[in-house]
């Protein structure tokens, strides 16, 4: 973690950014593969003309081909469909989640970092006990207590990730309080405040929007992995997480229908966290 | 021209070196430079920063980093052509043939190792013939002896961390000895140490040249280092070797422009204090008090130590800065100067002792009322590069203690305080790592005299900058001081600024003021011995007598 | 005699935080589990049947747990127990919580260590290969392979492993934990996640150290790249590895419940599910416990090896 002392590439031209990106062929891809997953979770309708709920029984366990992409389920239904569509629940889940640790993760590792004293060690000794309980294990306990349902998952995933925003947070913050810039404004007679929301914030932030964007493919797992111990959404729903699930019965028969939903998952997870890396590196610089 | 049979140790044929800053596209950073180190002689390359004097050397010894590559030219020790030489033979030559001493010893020791492993290491690797644990350990403490270090045997047992910077320094030049080479390279060696222990150093290289007959080459940013020890000198500037001569010939009569405008701006080249370019400044005689400290004290208590465990950073330190002048403090890292200039604008807190702005008192007040008094007050840091946001622009920049204070923040004032430093409007809109380190501090200075203020405290703002950078700021603040009517403490660790614009001087040590008085008085008859001390290590006595 | 006791207060201060890990995770979970719910002995039930059982059943299981009584009573009359080692009994099956627990911890440990080993094993090679290769393209490929071993879900890659090396090739046994053949995959499974964030750790400080100065100065005494990188930035680039020995604790418990039950594995993983599934609230409390009490125990070895390892530390510790 460190303190970038560079600015952000923001004066560059956009021309010369879109000649770099095409440098950069398999970050290009990754943007397409994350552009197009959020169009199948806003207007699903737009990409398969399939319901992912009505099947035809007798083409179960169709393997894949040009009508069905993914191949269909025990029930016949088209497993591309129910992709898509699962696109919408998983991802829904996911950005509440992320949002859920960001907002107040950040607000509690600014204001224990900020504030320093015993407020800061009070903040960091329960954050202790929120790091040594595996997140997966934590959100298993808060679903069980607040019932089985997709957006319960959203809210275990949250919360069990607040810790880790609030402590990357803290150490950013604790980190730009001592440079000379931040000496430098309170000497010219800024207060505390106006310090903390102009000097400390904007620069502390990089590196947890960093997180943030890593937090995506990590939480877009949970969410999954959640789904597919069967905490989430009931089985007619279609979710990444549980399609798998749905599959893994007749992996040994017809691997199709656990494996395709399943990779495509992996596929959008490893393109999120291609663009954190990317995002990382230029604020590094 | 050469006799084969007496190739010099080093040389170096027209030397091209680029950096790769894009795919397929590279940078030159060292074009046809050659050099020759005789035996037994002392060269000194001088530049300034990205001159490429490091990489030059680098180049030397094959330590060029993966995005550097070398285009043309050839290096040949004792007249083998190494050029293009592999990692593995290179190691051959390097440690054997050529020994290196590094610039920063504070980070150039492998920490979790003791100091005698790493000698023995570099004995190990260099020996010719195979020897035993007990010939390694007995060659690896000679090797510490004649670097100097008297009490071999504790050193040998001893991590990086329990040994001073001069310490550090010293066993980095052990292991650049252990292996009996016949040239050693030292990049900017003191740089990192204070001058006084700069001096032990450099002179201790002096005697081991006259000593064991090898070569020196020394890369050094500091003309007046360079001059006074070596035999010769290569002056260097983007790239190239601009000035190549003996020391007296360089002095007298360079040939080179460049050569001549850094020799100017060599703060020993000067004595008394420098003129405004325009107007004159009121006579600081008779100038009243306008910053009072009396009796400061600051102890830090180290996390976790016990009552004896403290460190006491300033011990009843006294300073009075009168109006319209410059009062310098001096001394050495962990004299307390920096801890005195931070408790004078109260970024720390003083534990016991009083400040006196003109009538007003600072140490005891509140939040609100010290916010008045940064009015009159202001800061700049030493380093440029880490005291402007960097998410700022120029404007934004010198507008914030505006902001801060509701006062008009029209283009118009920030433009002139841009002018006011000799910058223009066309920086309002650059970030700071859009700028040189000269217009960072010219922007930082700007954005200090935003409110007028009377006192301004420099902490070693221009320590960080070339020489001919510095020389240039310098000649600002005292223009500044003229029309302004300024006050500065000026905070620095080397003497030889003191001299251009100081009007007071105090010299610390050990968080105590060992003397204080004019200038002139001070360093025209010290009383101290630290004083004396200080003096004589200035670097560039044969600046002084050149002139 | 003063470095002794500065010694004494580091160790009580990190026993002491650890110990405050272990009570702040029993009473969060507490308040979670038998404080939060409206009725908690309702969790013991089936929601979906809920409604159909009668008041007075419900209260005579809430009674024989003890949820009549004062939420204080119940929280210092649990936390005594605990003490002890007593969780209470399993509502499910009615066996002592720590039996429970015991009876499935060595499966686990097997499974965890020996993926723990096999992840250190793949992140040094990483490391080490993206420090001493001088092929760009070599690098970036080895460089982006933590990335890929973080991002595949483990659900997927168990699936994929079952799917090719048991049915098809028939190698290994698809199923159960007879044997050590029918460790190979889960083992592999679970490695493959918890190496990514160790390898990218370790890359990164491999990079790091190798550009510090005094490799600079090793160039110098004449060793060579390779007998660089074994001599002095090994041990350097090495050490920061131990700090996320908390965060690899954890990869590889949420990653043992996955893999165990993929690979319908006895052991904790699989315990907790069930657990969870059925409400179990007394066992949940006890998993949850013992995990925080692992991660803080090992938290607190790392805290202690770590000033033997870097005496940089070591003196600060002897001396602050």
């Amino acid at each position: 973690m460190t303190v970038q002392l560079a600015a952000p590439a923001l004066g560059r031209p956009l021309v010369k950014r879109l000649g770099e990106l095409t440098r950069q062929p398999i970050l290009v891809a990754s943007w397409i593969v994350v552009l197009v997953v959020i169009g199948w979770a806003v207007a699903p309708g737009l990409f398969t003309s399939y319901s992912p709920f009505d099947g035809d029984t007798s083409a179960s366990f169709a393997p894949p081909s040009a009508e069905h992409w993914f191949g269909t389920d025990r029930l016949g239904r088209d497993l591309f469909a129910r992709s898509v569509y699962g696109a919408h629940t998983t991802l829904t889940a996911t950005l509440l989640a992320v949002l859920i640790a960001f907002g107040i993760g950040t607000v509690v590792g600014l204001v224990a970092g900020f504030v320093g004293g015993i407020v800061d060690t009070a903040v960091m000794r329960v954050v202790d006990v929120f790091l040594a309980i595996p997140s997966l294990l934590l959100a298993m306990v808060v679903v069980s207590v607040l019932g089985y349902s997709t957006q319960n998952i959203a809210l275990a995933v949250g919360i069990s990730s607040i810790a880790s925003f609030a402590r990357v947070m803290r150490a950013q913050v604790l980190a730009v309080v001592t440079q000379d810039y931040v000496k430098a404004a309170y000497g010219l007679g800024v207060g505390r405040l106006g310090v903390m929301l102009r000097h400390v914030v904007p620069n502390s932030l990089s590196s947890v929007i960093a997180l943030a964007a890593l937090e995506v493919g990590t939480a877009v797992l949970a969410v999954a992995s959640l789904g597919f111990l069967g905490y989430g959404a009931p089985p007619p729903q279609p979710e990444w997480g549980l399609l798998v699930a749905e599959g893994r019965d007749y992996v040994a028969v017809h691997p199709w229908a656990s494996i395709l939903p399943g990779v495509a998952l992996a596929i959008v997870v490893i393109a999120t966290h291609r663009i954190s890396t990317s995002y990382r590196k230029e604020h590094r610089r | 021209m050469t006799d084969p049979s007496k190739d010099p140790l080093l040389r170096i044929t027209d030397l091209a070196i680029d950096y790769r800053s894009g795919r397929r596209e590279w940078t030159p950073a060292v074009r046809g430079a050659g050099l020759h180190v005789e035996p037994g002689e002392f060269v000194s390359l001088v530049g300034e920063s990205g001159s490429g004097k490091t990489t030059l050397v680098q180049g030397a010894l094959g330590l060029l980093p993966a995005a550097a590559r070398i285009c043309g030219g050839s290096i040949a020790y004792s007249g083998v052509d190494v050029t293009g030489w592999n990692d593995r033979r290179m190691a051959l030559v390097r440690g054997n043939y050529v020994g290196f001493i590094p610039q920063d010893p504070n980070t150039s020791l492998n920490p979790v190792k003791k100091i005698g492993q790493q000698v023995i290491e570099a004995v190990r690797f260099n020996e010719p013939e195979a020897g035993n644990a007990a010939q390694h350990m007995e060659a690896a403490l000679e090797s510490l002896r004649t670097a100097g270090l008297k009490d071999a045997e504790r050193v040998f047992h001893q991590y990086p961390h329990e040994l001073s910077g001069g310490m550090k320094q010293r066993a980095l030049i052990a292991i650049a000895l252990a292996g009996k080479p016949k040239i050693i390279v030292a990049d900017e060696p003191t740089s990192a140490l204070d001058v006084t222990v700069q001096k032990v150093i450099l002179d201790h290289l002096v005697r081991l040249r006259e000593e064991l007959g090898i070569g020196i080459l020394l890369v050094t940013h500091d003309l007046g280092v360079a001059l006074d020890r070596s035999d010769r000198i290569l002056v260097m500037r983007n790239g190239e070797i601009v000035e190549e001569g003996p020391v007296h010939q360089v002095l007298e009569n360079s040939a080179d422009d460049y050569t001549r405008r850094l020799l100017d701006a060599a703060p020993a080249r000067h004595t008394g204090r420098l003129r405004p370019t325009s107007g004159a400044r009121p006579d600081p005689a008779t100038a009243s008090a306008v910053l009072r400290a009396h009796a400061l004290t600051k102890t830090y208590h180290l996390r976790g130590r016990g009552q004896r465990r403290e460190l006491r950073a300033l011990d009843g330190a006294d300073l009075i800065v009168r109006k319209g002048t410059t009062h310098a403090i001096v001394g050495e890292s962990g004299a307390g100067k920096s801890t005195l200039a931070s408790i004078l604008v109260r970024f720390t807190t003083a534990d016991s002792g009083t400040v006196h702005v003109g009538d007003r008192e600072l140490t005891g007040l509140r939040r609100g009322q010290l916010r008045e008094i940064r009015r009159d007050l202001q800061f700049v840091f030493q380093n440029p590069f880490t005291s402007l946001d960097p998410r700022f622009t120029v404007g934004k920049i010198i507008a914030e203690p505006l902001r801060a204070f509701g006062v008009a923040t029209g283009k118009a004032r920030v433009v002139e305080l841009l002018e006011a430093v000799a910058l223009d409007e066309s920086y309002l809109h650059r970030l700071p790592s859009q700028l040189s380190g000269g217009q960072r501090q010219r922007v930082a200075i700007a954005r200090a005299l935003a409110l007028n203020p009377e006192i301004l405290v420099l902490d070693e703002a221009v320590s960080a900058l070339d020489v001919s950078v510095q020389a240039q700021i310098l000649q600002l603040l005292v223009d500044l001081q003229a029309g302004l009517g300024l006050s500065y403490v000026f905070v620095t660790h080397d003497l030889g600024v003191v001299r251009l614009i100081g009007d007071d001087v105090t010299v610390m040590k050990d968080g105590a003021v060992v003397e204080t008085g004019p200038v002139e008085q001070v360093f025209g008859s010290p009383r101290h011995d630290h004083t004396r001390e200080l003096l004589e290590a200035i670097p560039g006595v044969r600046l002084a007598v050149a002139r | 005699m003063e470095e002794q006791r500065e010694v004494t207060r580091y160790l009580a201060l990190k026993v002491g935080r650890a110990l405050f890990v272990v009570w702040a995770a029993f009473t969060l979970t507490f308040v979670l589990l038998f404080v939060l719910p409206a009725n908690p002995a309702d969790l013991l039930f089936d929601p979906a049947e809920i409604n159909s059982i009668p008041p007075e059943v419900r209260e005579q299981v809430a009674e024989s747990y003890g949820f009549d009584k004062p939420v204080f009573l119940q929280y210092f009359n649990r936390l005594g127990h605990a003490l002890t080692g007593d969780f209470g009994n399993s509502v499910q099956s009615g066996r002592a919580v720590t039996e429970t627990i015991l009876d499935a911890l060595p499966s686990t440990l097997v499974l965890a260590s020996g993926a723990l080993v096999l992840a250190l094993l793949i992140a040094f090679v990483i490391a080490l290969v993206t420090t001493s290769t001088r092929r760009p393209w070599v690098r970036n490929l080895v460089e982006a392979l933590p990335s890929g071993a973080v991002s595949v879900p483990v659900f997927l890659s168990g699936i994929l492993m079952l799917q090719i090396f048991s049915f098809r090739l028939g190698w290994f046994p698809a199923f159960g934990d007879s044997g050590a053949r029918s460790v190979v995959l889960p083992l592999i499974t679970l490695a493959v996640p918890v190496s990514g964030p160790i390898a990218q750790l370790l890359v990164r400080s491999f990079a790091t150290e190798f550009r510090s100065g005094y490799v600079t100065t090793s160039y110098a005494k004449g060793a060579t790249r390779n007998g660089i990188i074994i001599r002095d930035v090994f041990r350097n680039a090495s050490l920061p590895a131990l700090t996320i020995a908390g965060i690899t604790f954890g990869n590889l418990i949420a990653g043992s419940v996955i893999t165990e039950t993929v690979f319908a594995r006895k052991g904790i993983g699989r315990l907790t599910q069930a657990a969870i599934n059925t409400l179990d609230v007394p066992l949940v409390q006890g998993i949850v416990v013992l995990v925080a009490a692992s991660f803080a125990l090992i938290n607190l070895i790392v805290d202690l090896i770590y000033p033997l390892l870097d005496p940089r530390l070591r003196a600060t510790l002897a001396v602050a």
